[in-house]
């Protein structure tokens, strides 16, 4: 399904001229999600990330060891904490350079420290270089594991290199800051393409705009504008959109309403948490940033968990499934299929749970549970 | 004002340090002196009658009729307030949004004015008016507590939180340009005269309704400047009331948290820049059901406005339908800021006491009764 969706998003997600110069049109065409494969293998970059990223990814790597899945990791341990003996930077380049080459990644999230000045977040940093500008969550109530809201079945496409996430920032005089928030018409058609393109080719029914647009009339307009001229192509999809401020309130009370979502950069944060909660926490959602070239997955609600990490704590589902996502990416359907149902079991059995969803349980249970239920199928 | 000051000060303080250092230090005593002056404090007298004199601004569609209401109730209560009606239909002068200068008097001279829901005038050209008011009276910080109300249930319980919004910059400073075609900039001003107003205000508020904790709202790891600039502030002005907890926390972790279990908020003041204030109080809102019961207040040195957020609802104005709860729960904060606390409280306990009994609830809430039967039934509470 993923799949479909992503070949269909990128033949229409970038206008031909718009391609930028240096790359040829054959290059676009011709390299578009082939990533590499030796001996009928794939190599996939893996970045496990700081916090709980080892534990998670072990966890992935156990299960996909054990269904004898195709993929050989080139695993790079970058990370944003100032521990290492290595140069940070040195680490966060050869990761660049292996998703070029290998064009997928599976990635935990990397700290940002808010203290040092001038360090850019490596999680945008690695999205701004690989122009993977589309982010997409999936939020999803689990069957089986009961939260405050049911049916909650949205999907929050979240614009990923621009915005309000620029880095322009500059102090006019002392005590004076303004930091520039970036909006463009070529990436607001783009993200408004994808959008339609996914509803599209996941049958999903509505796509709904969400904005500033009162306030900030320019910026969040040209966005706006854009996505209403855009979904003209699309006249079998219902079309909305919605303030922002109102859409968090809307969410937490009636999130039903909502189908396949889009938005500028800082609202994709707010809204995929708001989500993220709604059905159980950072730990399940699964996610993927998209670009042309790239594509890297990584959880959907992007959260660090340096307060846990170690202590084999952690929810894996959220890595594991946006993990199946990847292998449903490769064409490696049989074996997302396997993985993600035993998942899904194992929540829905509700026998061997972690901490997050209110059980006792270890990352390393949770793992053990999923192969013992991959036996079985 | 003695905050203003203040601020001058302390700026003066930071651009002149390395030079005159003993000089600096100097006025830095003065400024913390001045502290203990509380920022936008209540400057009404009362009347010949022993009453104050508050400005109603009754507003739009439902406004007249749960202005009336207000009214009744705080005449049974017999609160001392005496209501001057004000009509702020916006006007065009010299090309600018203003409202007539009658109503611009009657708020300065009484310091403090209740507001209904009103129409957003239709046409291209015409500001906002709640942001012409805010203009108008440079109302610095936006106060939005959201407690659970008894008779309506939600998804969540016992949601008791507290948020002050930035209300004069940030994302809402309206610089926008195009740079070329397609290309636009939108810029996020972040001051630190504006930022230690709100934030010093955050910190009074929080020692006045005793929840003394005080937590600041940012997404410093992305806009480490502007963001970056409203923390530090926020942790110098922490230090000068110590007996108030202090501490920090991402927008997404605020957001996650507060929709996972609301309890956790319930002790504490959230602080944040202007975007982020108004996502998450409407978000809050949303928690206890929505706009129709949760009261606001836009504080400012010279005069505050407390105010009902949800819109007029023309639909059903004239019906005797609407509910009132909104307008009413925000002329309490109107009353605590006024120093009368012990009519606010009698009036609450028998706004909450009727809500939780469930009898006469309006249609919003799932009850039948009409705007009047819940009047009188919180009337008949007081006696």
């Amino acid at each position: 399904m993923i799949i479909k969706t992503l070949i269909h998003a990128t033949k229409t997600a970038v206008p031909r001229n718009a391609v930028r110069g240096a790359r040829s049109m054959a290059t676009v065409e011709s390299d578009i999600f082939k990533p590499t494969k030796f001996g009928g293998r794939y190599v996939v970059t893996l970045i496990p990330g700081d916090g709980i990223g080892a534990e998670v990814s072990e966890s992935v790597k156990t299960i996909f060891k054990q269904d004898l899945v195709p993929v050989d990791w080139e695993q790079i341990d970058v990370t944003g904490l100032q521990t290492g003996t290595v140069d940070p930077e040195v680490l966060f380049r050869e990761s660049v350079n292996s998703l070029k080459r290998n064009k997928v990644g599976l990635k935990g999230i990397l700290y940002t420290p808010v203290e040092r000045s001038g360090h850019q977040s490596w999680n945008v940093a690695l999205r701004q270089e690989l122009d993977i500008y589309a982010s997409v969550v999936m939020i999803k109530n689990m069957p089986g594991y009961q939260t405050r809201h049911s049916n909650v079945d949205m999907c929050i496409i979240r614009e990923n290199t621009e915005g309000e996430y620029s880095g322009l920032e500059h102090q006019s005089v002392p005590g004076v800051v303004e930091s520039l928030k970036i909006v463009t018409k070529m990436k607001s058609e783009r993200i408004a393409k994808f959008a339609f393109s996914f509803a599209t080719a996941n049958s999903r029914k509505k796509v709904t705009c969400i904005h500033k647009a009162n306030i900030m009339k320019l910026a969040d307009g040209l966005f706006r504008r854009t996505f209403h001229e855009v979904s003209k192509q699309y006249p079998q999809l219902e079309v909305n959109d919605m303030i922002v401020d109102n859409a968090s309130m809307q969410a937490v009370s009636k999130p039903q309403q909502f189908d396949v979502l889009v938005m500028p950069n800082l609202y994709g944060s707010i809204l995929s948490n708001i989500g993220a909660a709604l059905v159980g926490g950072p730990g399940l959602i699964p996610g993927a940033n998209m670009g042309r070239e790239h594509v890297v997955f990584e959880p959907g609600c992007r959260h660090v968990g340096l307060d846990i990490q170690g202590r084999d704590q952690a929810n894996p589902t959220a890595m594991i499934l946006s993990a199946t996502m990847m292998l449903r990416h490769l064409g490696l359907d049989d074996h997302a299929t396997r993985i993600s149902k035993a998942v899904y079991e194992v929540i829905a059995d509700g026998k061997v749970r972690t901490k997050d969803m209110g059980g006792n349980n270890s990352t390393h249970d949770f793992t053990n549970a999923i192969l013992h239920k991959m036996e079985t199928l | 004002m003695s905050v203003a000051r203040t601020l001058t000060f302390t700026s003066k303080r930071l651009t002149a340090a390395p030079f005159i250092r003993a000089r600096a230090i100097n006025l830095r005593t003065y400024a913390t002196a001045d502290v203990k002056k509380p920022v936008a404090k209540f400057l009404g007298q009362k009347n010949a009658n022993g009453n104050y004199t508050v400005t109603f601004i009754e507003g739009d569609g439902i406004g007249p009729e749960i202005s009336r209401s207000v009214k009744q109730i705080f005449a049974a209560a017999k609160a001392p307030i005496e209501w001057e009606t004000a009509d702020v239909t916006p006007i065009l002068k010299d090309g600018k949004t203003t409202i007539p200068e009658e109503a611009i008097k009657s708020i300065k001279k009484n310091y403090v004015a209740l507001k209904g829901p009103l129409a957003t005038p239709i046409g291209k050209g015409h500001v906002s008016l709640n942001l012409t008011l805010r203009r108008t009276f440079n109302l610095f910080a936006n106060v939005r507590p959201c407690r659970s109300v008894p008779g309506y249930k939600t998804p969540y319980d016992d949601v008791d939180t507290v948020l002050i919004r930035e209300n004069t910059e940030g994302e809402y400073s309206g610089i926008e340009h195009e740079v070329v075609d397609g290309v636009v900039q939108s810029i996020k001003l972040i001051t630190k005269k504006a930022s230690e107003r709100v934030l010093r205000f955050g910190f009074q508020y929080a020692q006045s309704i005793n929840k003394k904790h005080i937590r600041v709202v940012h997404k410093a790891t992305i806009m480490k400047m502007s963001d970056g600039l409203f923390v530090s502030i926020a942790r110098d002005v922490a230090k000068d009331f110590p007996d108030v907890k202090f501490d920090t926390e991402l927008l997404d972790n605020t957001c996650l948290k507060m929709v996972t279990d609301p309890k956790m908020y319930s002790d504490i003041v959230l602080v944040m820049p202007n975007l982020y204030g108004d996502i998450v109080s409407d978000m809050c809102a949303g928690l206890i059901g929505g706009l129709g019961l949760t009261p606001s207040a836009n504080i400012g040195d010279e005069c505050s406005i407390f105010e009902a957020v949800h819109g007029s609802a023309p639909d059903i104005a004239g019906q005797d339908k609407a509910n009132p709860t909104a307008l009413l729960l925000s002329s309490m904060m109107m009353l605590q800021h006024m120093g009368l606390n012990e009519y606010a409280e009698k009036i609450s306990k028998a706004i909450m006491d009727t809500l939780a009994e469930g009898k006469a609830l309006t249609g919003d809430l799932g009850g039948k009764a009409s705007t009047t039967e819940y009047t009188n039934a919180i009337i008949s509470k007081l006696q």
